[in-house]
């Protein structure tokens, strides 16, 4: 069962790349193809630009690459340096350390936030969309995204859930009005994620979906879940609100309903 | 069928609604089961909320039944009004026994977003599919790189809707 969906909306659609990422936003309403729509389309670009120069752990000028040299301390970074620290002290007390924004390296940890900033960055990126009067947008960053339906009564935003054993083909439909879907796992990038509390990548475990009502929580619950290897859906089903898929190494899945406190 | 289940449906709204309100809802490896089989696994909430019976509304139960003695069936009540706000009970049926009780959606403790969306529950599909025969918007996995970008199932929607 797939569900039925209502007539389509026609659907404006933008692609770029930032951040060695593919930016997909996809815009439905009033404001899907217009000079306004163009306008809010190029401002998310230059959120998430600036966001890059100030975080990527790739560029040598970057204030995280400084901070980590030791050469700033988190006093002489932008704000948002140290709203981001905070996030990832947040996210690492409520994963019980399995997520940390420090990974071990061969000289003490090293600090890596690239697991908070990007669905920080593109629930930041998404705020010029939703001024966009009577427009609908869902706003993808690689595979993690946010969406918006102002219509109550309007179909879903429908977002398939790839399988991370061919990232060709899809394992699920999520029906999202508003509100935000994140994947961690390994299917493009080989075994980056690891446990925090042992430095070594998770197992039996292949992709862990999460939807909650922001991005910046979906994606942390996303790599939270994914260290947590074989106990993912377990944690999962004690994050409160959120719902989502895990994928396991041999194929099977296990949907986690969300829990109301 | 449908008329007993129905009523199940109706029975269940109540029951469950208490239950729901006053202890939460935990979900449990049950719903692997359900979902893992050959059921309907519960979709997306509908729109809005019935009379105060739950079931005027011509949505009604949905679901599907099979031939299979083993095979389950998912039925998704309507919303129901309550003083909390809507609420929507999916059962599961396999044999004649309540394998699963479901809540599609729940009253909204902030008021922030009308229908909860940030809570949609996947739909498995039976069998993988490419983005086009899924009808889906955007999709979710693991970083896509820009290098990978041009092989993915997100560039085919792309490059289908520009």
């Amino acid at each position: 069962m797939t569900g039925t969906r209502a007539p389509g909306r026609p659907t404006a659609r933008y692609v770029e790349h930032v951040m060695g990422m593919p930016i997909s936003l996809a815009l439905r309403g009033r404001h899907r193809d217009d000079r306004a729509a163009r306008a809010a389309w190029a401002e998310v670009m230059t959120v998430l630009r600036d966001v890059d120069r100030v975080f990527s752990t790739y560029r040598a000028d970057s204030a995280v690459t400084r901070l980590r040299r030791g050469e700033i301390g988190v006093e002489d970074c932008p704000p948002e340096v140290a709203e981001v620290l905070a996030l990832g002290e947040a996210a690492e007390r409520q994963s019980a350390g399995a997520f940390s924004v420090w990974r071990p390296g061969p000289e003490g940890r090293v600090l890596d936030p690239s697991g908070v900033v990007k669905g920080w960055a593109v629930e930041r990126a998404a705020a010029s969309l939703r001024v966009l009067p009577e427009t609908d947008f869902c706003l993808s960053a690689g595979g993690d995204l946010t969406c918006r339906t102002l219509d109550p009564d309007a179909a879903p935003w429908r977002i398939g859930v790839e399988d991370p054993a061919d990232p060709r083909r899809i394992l699920a439909v999520l029906p999202v009005c508003t509100g935000a879907v994140a994947t961690s796992g390994t299917a493009h990038r080989g075994h980056h994620l690891v446990d925090a509390r042992t430095g070594r990548p998770p197992s039996g475990v292949a992709s862990v979906t999460v939807v909650a009502g922001s991005l910046t929580w979906a994606d942390i619950d996303a790599t939270a879940a994914y260290a947590h290897g074989r106990a993912a859906a377990r944690w999962l089903e004690t994050r409160p609100g959120r719902s989502g898929l895990v994928v396991w190494e041999d194929g099977t899945t296990t949907p986690v309903e969300p829990v109301l406190r | 069928m449908v008329t007993p289940m129905r009523r199940i449906v109706l029975w269940l709204m109540s029951t469950a609604t208490t239950l729901v309100l006053l202890f939460g809802y935990h979900t449990s490896t049950s719903s692997q089961a359900v979902a893992g089989g050959d059921s309907a696994v519960v979709g997306p909430v509908s729109s809005g909320t019935a009379g105060g019976s739950g079931a005027s509304s011509s949505a009604g139960g949905s679901g599907s039944t099979t031939g299979s003695t083993v095979k389950a069936t998912t039925v998704t009540g309507d919303a129901a009004s309550t003083r909390w706000g809507p609420v929507q009970v999916a059962i599961s049926v396999a044999n004649g026994t309540i394998t699963d009780v479901s809540v599609v959606e729940y009253p909204n403790s902030n008021g922030k977003d009308r229908q909860i969306n940030a809570r949609a529950l996947p739909v498995l599909i039976r069998e993988t599919k490419d983005a086009q025969s899924a009808d889906i918007d955007m999709v979710s996995g693991a970083t896509v790189t820009s290098e990978g970008y041009v092989e993915s199932l997100q560039s085919a929607l792309d490059e289908a809707g520009l």
